[in-house]
């Protein structure tokens, strides 16, 4: 049939001649072309925990509680976030402010157990994005291995931000 | 025998035991580190510095996995196996000559276990028997993949021993002798037998890559089709057993190659050298040569590894058969004619 696109290639396969049947040349062009690899070729591996590649700009990584300009939790516990999460992640509870610790929360209400569980989260970004303090951001590292499934579960000892004077 | 040269051969024989063994282990290092240089990568690099303990950590792996000796198994069987596969490969190396006679004291000894006059059908006996280890452990294991690996392991071996007998033949018409020492002292100097029989060599290096069941003859256990060949049921020390076989196959085929084509202990210029070291340097230089050939062999064993990929069955045997068996015979004719004509 004739070809429309004029694209078709028609190939064919001759009998390997005398040459191509002893076998023994393309093997010694392959076996050149190993040894250039084996003695000039540069290895391309990223030698992983010593040596980091860059991350991108946008990439997400380990959750982290925000703190405001004075150093305050920025949460207020109001659960966007975990309504937000397609993988369930996130809980909380909430308690009341008390006299005495504005310096601490910058809300009435804040988180006083905040927890995500990293074998959950699938690092999507919507907590972030659902956020109305701009208190959560995924812009940490990636999140480390670990032995046991319950220390996968993150509460605010690893996710708060580290307090403003240190 | 007296007492001194049968001391010599007793710490000959552990040493060799014992080089045999390490050069065993770390040929599955330099295995992976070569493969991985040839692919540009890095190859194992955590255990010791450049991953020099790798061997040990993985020989530490292999005697604590469990051992599993399948239910329908043939027990004696499935252990006789590789304790074969690993005996026959050992003993190979027991006719080489690893250099020239050293003198120690006023008494020259053969750097040699045993020289027997018949020492390259010896060789050929013990890499025969090797098969056995691999056809015993596969069917004993009682499955079809292992069943299958052994028989191919079988059929290669038969139809490469024919070659391989054919291109010794002519080398044997060229030196006149079988023992092993006689062959390597006539190869004084540059007078080595790769000059007589260069088509012999190239005849004999691919039957001893099928005899080895290295790439690309590795049939007996390819994974895509196999899953592990005839070892496919072993596990622990037993398959450590297998591998470690396989190794030392491959220390003594080159081993053999450089004896009988390469000049084995002989280098260019060695009686200049002898001149100069005295009786028990220079044979023990000529050794280094030796260890330095076998090494290059291996190193060409793995270069082809990671060149040349798996030949499909029916292939393995046309070539054999319809490919290097007629070329040995004319090679046996070739060297006939030469030898009536030209000498």
């Amino acid at each position: 049939m004739e070809s429309l696109s004029n694209k078709r290639k028609v190939l064919e396969s001759k009998p390997l001649n005398l040459w191509e049947r002893i076998y023994l040349p393309a093997v010694v062009k392959g076996l050149s072309i190993t040894l250039k690899h084996f003695l000039f070729k540069k290895d391309v591996t990223v030698r992983y925990p010593e040596q980091k590649r860059e991350f991108s700009e946008n990439f997400r990584g380990m959750h982290s509680l925000k703190r405001d300009e004075e150093g305050r939790e920025r949460c207020t516990a109001c659960g966007l976030c975990a309504l937000s999460c397609p993988a369930e992640a996130i809980t909380m509870i909430a308690a009341e402010r008390k006299p005495g610790e504005e310096n601490l929360y910058r809300e009435e209400k804040y988180a006083a157990v905040y927890e995500i569980n990293m074998l959950r989260c699938i690092f999507c970004g919507l907590c972030e994005e659902a956020c109305p303090k701009e208190a959560i951001y995924l812009d940490g590292d990636i999140v480390p291995a670990d032995y046991l499934r319950k220390d996968f579960i993150y509460g605010k000892d690893k996710l708060v931000e580290a307090p403003l004077n240190q | 025998m007296e007492t001194g040269e049968l001391i010599v051969r007793l710490v000959l024989i552990v040493v060799i035991f014992l080089i045999s063994l390490v050069i065993a282990m770390y040929s599955t290092y330099a295995e992976r580190k070569i493969a991985a240089f040839f692919q540009d990568r890095v190859g194992p690099n955590r255990a010791g510095p450049a991953g020099i303990l790798q061997p040990l950590a993985d020989g530490a792996k292999m005697f604590l996995k469990e051992e599993i000796i399948p239910t329908n198994s043939s027990k004696f069987l499935f252990i006789v196996g590789p304790s074969l596969a690993i005996m026959t490969a050992c003993i190979g190396s027991a006719v080489i000559p690893w250099g020239q006679q050293i003198q120690i004291g006023s008494k020259l000894y053969d750097l040699q276990v045993t020289d027997i006059n018949v020492g390259l059908l010896y060789i050929f006996g013990v890499v025969s028997l090797g098969v056995y280890g691999i056809m015993i452990g596969g069917w004993a294991s009682n499955n079809k993949y292992s069943l299958l690996g052994a028989i191919r392991a079988a059929s290669q071996n038969i139809s490469y021993e024919i070659a391989m007998g054919l291109s010794i033949i002519a080398l044997l018409m060229v030196t006149n002798t079988l023992s092993l020492k006689e062959i390597a002292a006539q190869q004084h100097g540059w007078h080595w037998n790769i000059l007589r029989q260069p088509f012999g060599f190239i005849l004999f290096i691919v039957c001893a890559f099928a005899e080895t069941n290295r790439t690309p003859f590795d049939l007996p256990e390819c994974e895509t089709e196999l899953v592990g060949g005839y070892h496919t049921e072993y596990s622990s020390m037993k398959l450590g057993f297998y591998l470690f076989a396989e190794y030392i196959n491959m220390f003594v085929s080159g081993a053999v190659m450089a004896t009988l084509y390469w000049g084995s202990y002989n280098y260019p210029g060695m009686d200049w050298v002898a001149g100069h070291t005295g009786p028990v340097i220079a044979p023990l230089i000529g050794t280094v040569v030796l260890f330095a050939k076998i090494f290059l062999f291996i190193f060409f064993f793995m270069w082809v590894r990671w060149t040349i990929p798996r030949f499909r069955y029916d292939q393995l045997m046309d070539l054999g058969w319809k490919g290097l068996i007629p070329l040995a015979i004319a090679n046996i004719i070739g060297t006939g004619l030469w030898i009536t004509f030209f000498k």
